[in-house]
């Protein structure tokens, strides 16, 4: 009996080991794509562009390391741990400073933990960044279940709520009484549920993207848009449109449909991860096609997010959290989730898919305790900005960790 | 001399290379597979046990030859319309005075979808009908789909093609004929009934068109329900839909890349078929003429001719907000007079009181007590029975005149 408890609690050692053989098949798959015609227009108005994504197949074959993405995962302190039924693979980088605030950032769709690795230094070594050691961090950086080495759900139910949980579950398991969270994307909704269920030992959160929005404040918005201001209705305009997006609904109503699509065809993959929004895809398309990156948003580092996606194996798995959001939303109307009481922080991407006014986020988030818009940044800010980001997370956890102090 | 060339109507056959076959072959072997679904139904998409079932039977029992058999076995053109080359079956009844008739099929379909047909609706005396009930057929392949050539320009929308159709039609020199379709070829033919060209007489459909575009009276129980279906395929089944009509590049690169992809992006359209071929291929137990061997010869000639992009840009063309026809007025109702027959596995139940709200000129309305959203194909010799039914008068009419 007690022998199974420590087991299942137990924390592993991690390292990401490929096959040289799952290596020269995805080659081989790339190499041999069927492509079709190219789109009518010269935008991307009809989806991802054929000379973008043939940019991308060749640097994918000739000139990417497939090295790269065990060699920097490897490189970094990963584990596996056994919650509520799965093995959650995460990151675990703890500061050399005493005092750190621990902090756990949840990645979204179609990202990755490759997204937040250029972070590690800053928040973890903020003295080697341009901080203070009282800005240091110890950092957890875990994997969705069905995403990457975190291991696939075998049975429905695994929305946001049960994620927040079992990352509860994580801090606790690594000894962490008093930390906080952030997220964006569906990192943002993990974190959204995490201030909701405010487990002991959550000081609080931090969003880059406003997932209250569709279950609060959009009823709200529907209720009062005559109250509106001309920007709020164009914002809500961008948040009626993120819902219209063919990706949210396949994934949404169909993710095993679409998952044979993202198994089977890596160019498949990369096409349906690249159709996200329209910045991320337009500084993507200039680094491929003109060989100008966007911050952190290179060739390589985008490829390593669509190569782990393709080696994990995790297309449907992925996609099947927009299913269990999808269904987790129509509950939530029925019933209501608490209110985040716990202090909430948040920043204003420039070029995120919309830009919540501050009022929308104190209408969804009431002990609002840090605010800012960003200079520069799109959807996924920690990838393409990790210094900018970093600092976000410096100054909006600053009163928390003086609290922590006292 | 070049207006002669451009307007001619040239023979088609449809030749398959060994090396096509072997590559599908191939990467059907090598599919790698996802995980399955999480739910014992269609709640999540395509089940992984049917398309598996599905992909066993495509490389161990399905002939690679039946496609060109079968469609090299009827009389197949290509004639150059608006700068696309369209292909299409031409079968001439024996019944010189047979009315003529054209056939528009849709998404995820092809002209395969209609070949059953062809037997009851141009011999009809062989398949428990009169000689007077005969129908010379054309059965074109849209632009962008099947052996037709992709639009290479904006601008195929649904009425370019219904003109295209007319053309078509005036080009093999009938001067009076109707017009017949469901899913997409549903939307050509409710066009072709508003525009109204010379000659068309009067359009049959079996989907509702009108009713995607707008609130529908739900004053009946009838209505209600209708209403609810339509929502619930808005809600859980749409989302090939929302892709298609904004996105159809990014869904194209998989369609034509991976065989697997292909048939499960298209087996997943509405419940009602869904649950019918899997029954065909996990239970072994078709629905009517929706068997394994006509199911894959659809997605067999999608694989082939590589038009999966294509097709999914008519959305685009059709229903998207970014295509040039997007927000343009909407065409009057049809003058000419309209049939419609209500299959009851249709995505939603048209009860009549929508289709007189929506044709004022309904002449025919019709429910039959079985078919679902492929009923050409699913039922040929019912709804070959329906076509007969909904024209008669259009005959009689012309007879008298």
């Amino acid at each position: 009996m007690s022998i199974t408890v420590e087991t299942t609690t137990e924390i592993r050692p991690f390292h990401v080991e490929i096959p040289d053989e799952q290596i020269e098949d995805l080659r081989r798959r790339i190499e041999e794509t069927r492509w079709p015609s190219k789109e009518l227009v010269d935008d991307s108005s009809q989806g991802i562009q054929l000379t973008t994504l043939k940019a991308i197949a060749d640097y994918w074959t000739s000139e990417y390391d497939f090295d790269r993405l065990a060699e920097r995962l490897n490189s970094l302190p990963q584990y596996t741990t056994e919650i509520d039924g799965l093995d959650i693979h995460f990151i675990h980088v703890r500061s050399e400073h005493e005092g750190a605030l621990p902090l756990i950032i949840t990645h979204g769709w179609p990202g990755s933990v490759i997204e937040m690795l250029e972070l590690i230094g800053p928040l973890t070594d903020p003295t080697a960044h341009g901080g203070n050691a009282d800005d240091a961090f110890d950092l957890v950086i875990p994997s969705i279940p069905g995403y990457g080495f975190s291991e696939k759900p075998a049975e429905a139910g695994w929305d946001s709520g049960r994620i927040g949980a079992a990352w509860a579950e994580l801090m606790s398991r690594l000894g962490y009484t008093r930390y906080v969270a952030q997220g964006g994307d569906q990192g943002a909704g993990v974190t959204d549920a995490m201030g909701r269920q405010a487990p002991e030992g959550l000081l609080g959160v931090h969003f880059n993207f406003l997932d209250a929005v569709p279950k609060e404040l959009l009823m709200a918005a529907l209720n009062i848009r005559l109250a509106f201001s001309g920007e709020d209705r164009a914002q809500l305009g961008k948040v009626v449109a993120i819902f219209m997006r063919g990706y949210i609904a396949e994934m949404g109503e169909h993710p095993q449909t679409i998952g044979y699509s993202l198994l089977d065809s890596p160019i498949g993959l990369a096409a349906w991860m690249l159709d996200h929004d329209a910045d991320s895809y337009e500084k993507i398309s200039r680094a491929f096609l003109e060989g100008k990156p966007t911050g952190g948003l290179t060739r390589d580092a985008v490829l390593d997010n669509i190569t782990l996606y393709w080696l994990t194996r995790t297309g449907a798995s992925t996609s099947r959290l927009y299913w269990e959001t999808g269904r987790a939303a129509k509950a939530s109307f029925k019933n209501p989730p608490p209110h985040v009481k716990l202090p909430v922080a948040y920043t204003v991407f420039p070029d995120e898919l919309f830009q919540a006014p501050r009022h929308w986020v104190k209408h969804a988030y009431h002990e609002l305790i840090y605010f800012n818009e960003a200079e520069r940044g799109g959807h996924f800010a920690a990838w393409e900005e990790p210094e900018i980001f970093a600092g976000e997370m410096r100054a909006a956890f600053k009163s928390l960790r003086n609290g922590a102090a006292s | 001399m070049s207006v002669a060339t451009t307007s001619e109507v040239r023979p088609f056959g449809l030749s398959v290379t060994d090396e096509q076959i072997d590559d599908l072959q191939r990467r059907i072997a090598t599919t790698r597979w996802p995980s399955k679904e999480l739910v014992e139904d269609r709640s999540q998409g395509v089940q992984l046990a049917t398309l598996q079932a599905l992909a066993h039977y495509w490389v161990t029992e399905y002939d690679f030859g039946r496609v060109e058999a079968r469609l090299n076995g009827l009389p197949q053109f290509a004639t150059e319309i608006d700068g696309v080359d369209i292909h299409f079956l031409h079968i001439q009844s024996q019944q010189e005075d047979a009315l003529p008739l054209v056939i528009t099929h849709g998404w995820p379909g092809s002209v395969i979808e209609l070949l059953e047909t062809i037997g009851p609706l141009t011999d009809p005396t062989a398949h428990g009908g009169e000689a007077a009930e005969a129908f010379h057929m054309v059965l074109p392949s849209l632009p962008g789909y099947g052996l037709s050539g992709e639009p290479v320009e904006l601008g195929w929308d649904l009425a370019r093609t219904a003109r295209a159709w007319s053309e078509l039609m005036e080009r093999l020199g009938y001067s009076r004929y109707v017009a017949q379709g469901g899913d997409v070829g549903a939307g050509v033919s409710d066009v072709m009934g508003r525009l109204a060209p010379d000659g068309l007489i009067g359009i049959h459909t079996n989907l509702l068109v009108p009713a995607l575009n707008g609130p529908m009276p739900t004053e009946t129980d009838e209505e209600r329900s209708a209403a609810a279906q339509i929502a619930m395929f808005r809600q859980s089944g749409n989302g090939y839909f929302v892709e298609m009509a904004t996105r159809p590049q990014t869904i194209g690169y998989a369609l034509l890349d991976s065989p697997v992809a292909l048939a499960a992006w298209m087996l997943d359209h509405d419940t009602d078929s869904y649950y019918k071929i899997t029954g065909a291929f996990v239970d072994g137990e078709p629905t009517g003429n929706l068997t394994r061997d006509h199911i894959l010869d659809n997605v067999t000639l999608y694989w082939l001719t590589a038009t999966g992009a294509s097709a999914a840009r008519s959305y685009w063309e059709a229903y998207g907000p970014d295509a040039p026809g997007a927000g343009s007025e909407p065409l009057p109702a049809p003058p000419i007079p309209v049939a419609f027959t209500t299959f009851p596995g249709e995505i939603w139940r048209t009860p009549r009181s929508w289709a007189e709200d929506a044709y004022p000129t309904l002449m025919y309305f019709n429910e039959v007590d079985r078919g679902g959203h492929f009923a050409a194909w699913e039922e040929p010799q019912l709804f070959s029975e329906e076509l007969r039914a909904a024209f008669k008068t259009l005959r009689d009419d012309r007879r008298s005149s």
